[in-house]
C-alpha cells in the first residue's frame, strides 16, 4: 500500500532524510527505531503532509498514487492517520463536534451521508471502549488540560473512530507509564485487521513488548541502516544505538538504495 | 465640508427646534438636566481622534451625516410597534419588544413581567415610581467627560425602565429585542434605567437588530444600579447592518456582595462603539466585563471598559476577543482604576484577538492608575493568527482547511460565550457565533421575532 523511494528531505537547507526506501504492504505492523534526531518524527511529518520539511528527490506512492501531492486532509480521508507525539490542545473545541467534523468529511469523501447525532453518539461509545478511554475525556475540549498519557489514548481513540488503512504513530509510548503503554498497545492490536497496516515509531523497544512487529526498521542518520524481523529490536535493546553508530561504517558502505 | 463649529451648530440648531416637543413628553428631573448637558456638550464638541477615549475610532463621519429624523417616536410608531407584537410567535411570557430604543406600548406604558420585574417607559416610570427614579437618574454618569453622553442628556426624549424589587429573583431571562426600523435615515437617542434592589436576581438579554437598510446611528446610555448582595447579569448581542452606527454607554454602579457581568456580544454591525464602565462601590461586589466581537468587510468594533474599585475586597474580571477578517478594525481600551483606600483589589483584564488578513487592525490598550498597595493585578494582550499546528492536526483528521479554520475561530470565541454566567444562553450564544462564522447569520435563530 505504502511504497517510499530514495526520499530526501531538508529543513532549512540541511538534510534530515538522506535516501529513505521502505515498502509497506496490507496486514504488515512495521516498527521505525532510531535514536534522537535521526529523522523519525519528520519522516512521520512528511507521510502525514506537515509542510515544514522540504522534499527534495524521491517519491511516496500510496495505493499507486501519489502521496506527496495530497492536502493532509486528503491523505486522512483516504486512509491515513498520523497518531501525533505531542498531540495539539484546541481549547473551546468540543471532542464531540471534533470528531463529528472529522467522521462526517470522510463519510462524504466516501459517499455516505453524514451520521446522525445518536448514530454518531453510539459509534463514540463503542470505539471508547474498544480503547478503553474514559468516557469523560470526551466531553471536554479536545486535549485541553489532558494528561501526557491522556493524550496518547486521546490518539488512539481517534484512530478507532476513523478507521485508518494506514496508522503512523510517531512516538506514542514517550511518556506513558506501563498501563498506558498497553491500553495504547491494546488499542492498536484491537483495531488491525488484515487489510491495514501500521507503522509504529519508537525510541525504545518497550512499546514491542506489546505489539509485534513484522519488520524493524532502523533509522540512522536520515537513512535505514538495518532492516530485520522483530528480533533486530531485541538486540537493538540488548546493544543499544552504539552498536549501530560504531557499525556506522560497515553498513553504510554495504548499503545501497533498495536494499530495505 | 462644515467645520467643528458647524457640526456642533447643526446640534445646537437641532436642540432648540425639538426641545419643546421633548420636554412636553418627558418628566421634570430629566428636563431639568438638559440645559447644561447641552452647554457642555456644545463646550466639548463632537469627540475627534484626538480625544484619547475616541483615539481608535472616529464617530466625527457618521454625525456630519445630514440625517432625516432624529428619531422620537410618535403614535405611528407605536402603532407599528403593535403589529411587531402581533407577529411575534412563541411568545415568551419575559419577553419585551422594542422599536428603535423606545418602548412602544400605548396603552400600558409599564407592565408587571410574571415574577415581579417592572418594565416600560421611563418616563412613565418617573409617575409610577417616582422615588426611584429620582434617587438613581444621571446619579453614575455624572463627572462623564465624554461630549456624547452629555448630548444624550440633552436630547434623548425616553427610554426603558426595569424596575427589580428587592428579593424579586427571576429564573429564566428577561429578553428586549430592540428592532431598529425607519423608512428614513435616522439618529436615535434613547435613555435607559435599570434598578435591581437588594437580594435580587435577574438576567437581562438586549438584542439589537436592524430591519431596514436605512442608515442609521445610535447614541444610547443606560445606567443601572445594582443593589447590596444583587445578581445581575447584562447580555447584549449586536446584529445590526453595515450601514448602521451604534455608541452604547452603559454605566453600571454596584453596592455591596453584588454580582455583575456584562456581555457585549457584538456579531454584526457597520461601526459599534461600547463604553461600559463598572462602578464598584461596595465591599465584596464582583464584576465580570466580557466582549466577543466578529468584524468583516469595512466593520470596526471599539470596546471602552472602565473597571473602578472604589472600595476594599471587590474583584473585577475583564476578557475581550474578537476575530477580525478582511480589512475590519478593532479596539479595546481597559482601564482599571484601585483607589487609594481599595484594599485587597482583585483586578484581571485579558484582550486577544486573531487577524485573519494582513488588512485587520487592532489596537489594544490597557490603561492601570493603582493607588492602593494590597492589590493582585493582571492585564495581558495578544494579537495573532490561528495557530497553524491546530490546523494542521485538524486537517491530519480529514477536515477541511475552511472547516478546520472555523473549527478555530469558534473555539476562541468559546472562551467568551462559556464564562457568560447564565448557563442556559451559552448553547444559544454558541449557536449563534457559528452562524455567525459561516456566514448564515440574517437573523438570529433565538429571536423571537419571527419577521418576514
Amino acid at each position: 500500500m505504502l511504497v517510499i523511494r530514495n526520499l530526501r528531505a531538508s529543513i532549512e537547507g540541511r538534510e534530515i532524510l538522506k535516501g529513505i526506501n521502505l515498502e509497506v504492504k496490507e496486514g504488515e505492523i512495521h516498527a521505525i527505531m532510531g535514536p534522537n534526531g535521526s529523522g523519525k518524527s519528520t519522516l512521520a511529518s512528511i507521510l502525514a503532509g506537515r509542510d515544514f520539511a522540504d522534499v527534495t528527490e524521491g517519491t511516496v506512492k500510496y495505493y499507486g498514487k501519489d502521496l506527496l501531492s495530497m492536502a493532509p486532509e486528503e491523505r486522512s480521508r483516504e486512509g491515513i492517520f498520523l497518531g501525533f507525539q505531542y498531540p495539539i490542545e484546541i481549547p473551546g473545541v468540543s471532542m464531540v463536534n471534533f470528531l463529528k467534523t472529522a467522521v462526517n468529511e470522510h463519510r462524504k469523501h466516501k459517499g455516505l451521508e453524514p451520521l446522525s447525532a445518536s448514530d454518531f453518539l453510539k459509534m463514540m461509545r463503542e470505539k471508547k471502549e474498544l480503547v478503553e478511554i474514559d468516557s469523560k475525556l470526551a466531553n471536554r475540549s479536545v486535549n485541553e488540560g489532558f494528561s501526557g498519557g491522556e493524550k496518547k489514548k486521546n490518539e488512539i481513540f481517534q484512530m478507532a473512530m476513523l478507521e485508518p488503512k494506514l496508522a503512523i504513530l510517531d512516538e506514542t509510548d514517550s511518556g506513558l507509564d506501563i498501563d498506558a503503554l498497553k491500553i495504547v498497545a491494546n488499542g492498536v492490536n484491537r483495531l488491525r485487521k488484515p487489510d491495514n497496516a501500521t507503522i509504529v515509531i519508537t525510541h525504545y523497544q518497550r512499546l514491542l513488548d506489546y505489539i509485534i512487529p513484522d519488520h524493524v526498521h532502523v533509522l540512522y542518520d536520515g537513512r535505514i541502516v538495518r532492516s530485520a524481523g522483530k528480533e533486530l529490536a531485541l538486540e537493538l535493546e540488548k546493544k543499544g544505538y552504539e552498536w549501530i553508530k560504531t557499525g556506522e561504517e560497515n553498513s553504510v558502505q554495504t548499503w545501497k538504495p533498495g536494499m530495505s | 465640508m462644515e467645520t467643528r463649529n458647524e457640526l456642533t451648530d447643526k446640534f445646537s440648531r437641532l436642540f432648540s427646534q425639538t426641545i419643546p416637543g421633548i420636554r412636553a413628553s418627558s418628566f421634570e428631573l430629566f428636563n431639568s438636566a438638559r440645559e447644561k448637558a447641552m452647554e457642555k456638550f456644545l463646550e466639548l464638541g463632537i469627540p475627534t481622534r484626538k480625544n484619547e477615549a475616541y483615539k481608535y475610532t472616529n464617530v466625527e463621519p457618521l454625525f456630519r451625516h445630514d440625517y432625516d429624523s432624529f428619531f422620537i417616536p410618535g403614535p405611528d410608531d407605536f402603532a407599528k410597534a403593535e403589529r411587531f407584537k402581533c407577529d411575534v410567535a412563541d411568545l415568551d411570557s419575559h419577553g419585551v419588544i422594542l422599536i428603535n430604543g423606545f418602548y412602544p406600548t400605548i396603552a400600558d406604558k409599564i407592565k408587571k413581567l410574571p415574577g415581579g420585574v417592572w418594565i416600560g417607559s421611563l418616563n412613565e416610570a418617573a409617575k409610577k415610581f417616582r422615588d426611584v427614579v429620582e434617587k438613581h437618574f444621571g446619579k453614575y454618569i455624572s463627572g462623564e467627560n465624554d461630549s456624547l453622553i452629555h448630548l444624550n442628556t440633552a436630547l434623548a426624549s425616553d427610554g426603558v425602565f426595569i424596575y427589580v424589587p428587592p428579593g424579586v429573583r427571576l429564573n429564566k431571562p428577561i429578553q428586549i429585542i430592540n428592532l431598529v426600523e425607519s423608512e428614513k435615515d435616522i439618529f436615535n437617542q434613547h435613555r435607559n434605567l435599570i434598578v435591581a434592589e437588594e437580594d435580587s436576581d435577574v438576567s437581562l438579554i438586549v438584542c439589537d437588530h436592524t430591519l431596514s437598510p436605512n442608515r442609521f446611528l445610535t447614541n444610547g446610555v443606560t445606567e443601572a444600579f445594582v443593589g447590596k448582595n444583587a445578581v445581575f447579569n447584562l447580555i447584549r448581542v449586536q446584529n445590526e447592518h453595515n450601514n448602521s452606527s451604534k455608541i452604547t454607554n452603559t454605566f453600571i454602579y454596584q453596592e455591596s456582595g453584588s454580582r455583575v457581568s456584562s456581555n457585549n456580544i457584538t456579531l454584526h454591525g457597520g461601526l459599534v462603539r461600547n463604553t461600559t464602565k463598572h462602578m464598584l462601590a461596595g465591599e465584596r461586589a464582583e464584576c465580570l466585563s466580557l466582549g466577543l466581537y466578529l468584524a468583516d468587510k469595512f466593520q470596526h468594533v471599539d470596546n471602552y471598559v472602565n473597571v473602578e474599585h472604589l472600595v476594599p475586597d471587590c474583584n473585577s474580571n475583564q476578557l475581550f476577543k474578537g476575530v477580525l477578517d478582511d480589512m475590519s478594525t478593532a479596539a479595546f481600551n481597559g482601564r482599571i482604576f484601585v483607589a487609594k483606600d481599595a484594599q485587597r483589589t482583585s483586578a484581571y483584564q485579558r484582550n486577544s484577538t486573531i487577524l485573519l488578513t494582513p488588512d485587520t487592525k487592532m489596537n489594544s490598550k490597557p490603561q492601570l492608575e493603582i493607588l492602593a498597595d494590597d492589590v493582585k493585578c493582571t492585564h495581558g494582550a495578544t494579537v495573532g493568527q490561528l495557530d497553524e499546528n491546530a490546523m494542521f492536526y485538524l486537517q491530519s483528521r480529514g477536515i477541511s482547511k475552511a472547516e478546520a479554520r472555523l473549527l478555530l475561530m469558534f473555539g476562541f470565541a468559546h472562551d467568551v460565550i462559556r464564562n457568560i454566567p447564565v448557563e442556559p444562553l451559552r448553547q444559544r450564544m454558541d449557536d449563534l457565533v457559528m452562524q455567525r462564522l459561516r456566514g448564515e447569520l440574517s437573523r438570529c435563530a433565538s429571536c423571537m421575532v419571527k419577521c418576514g
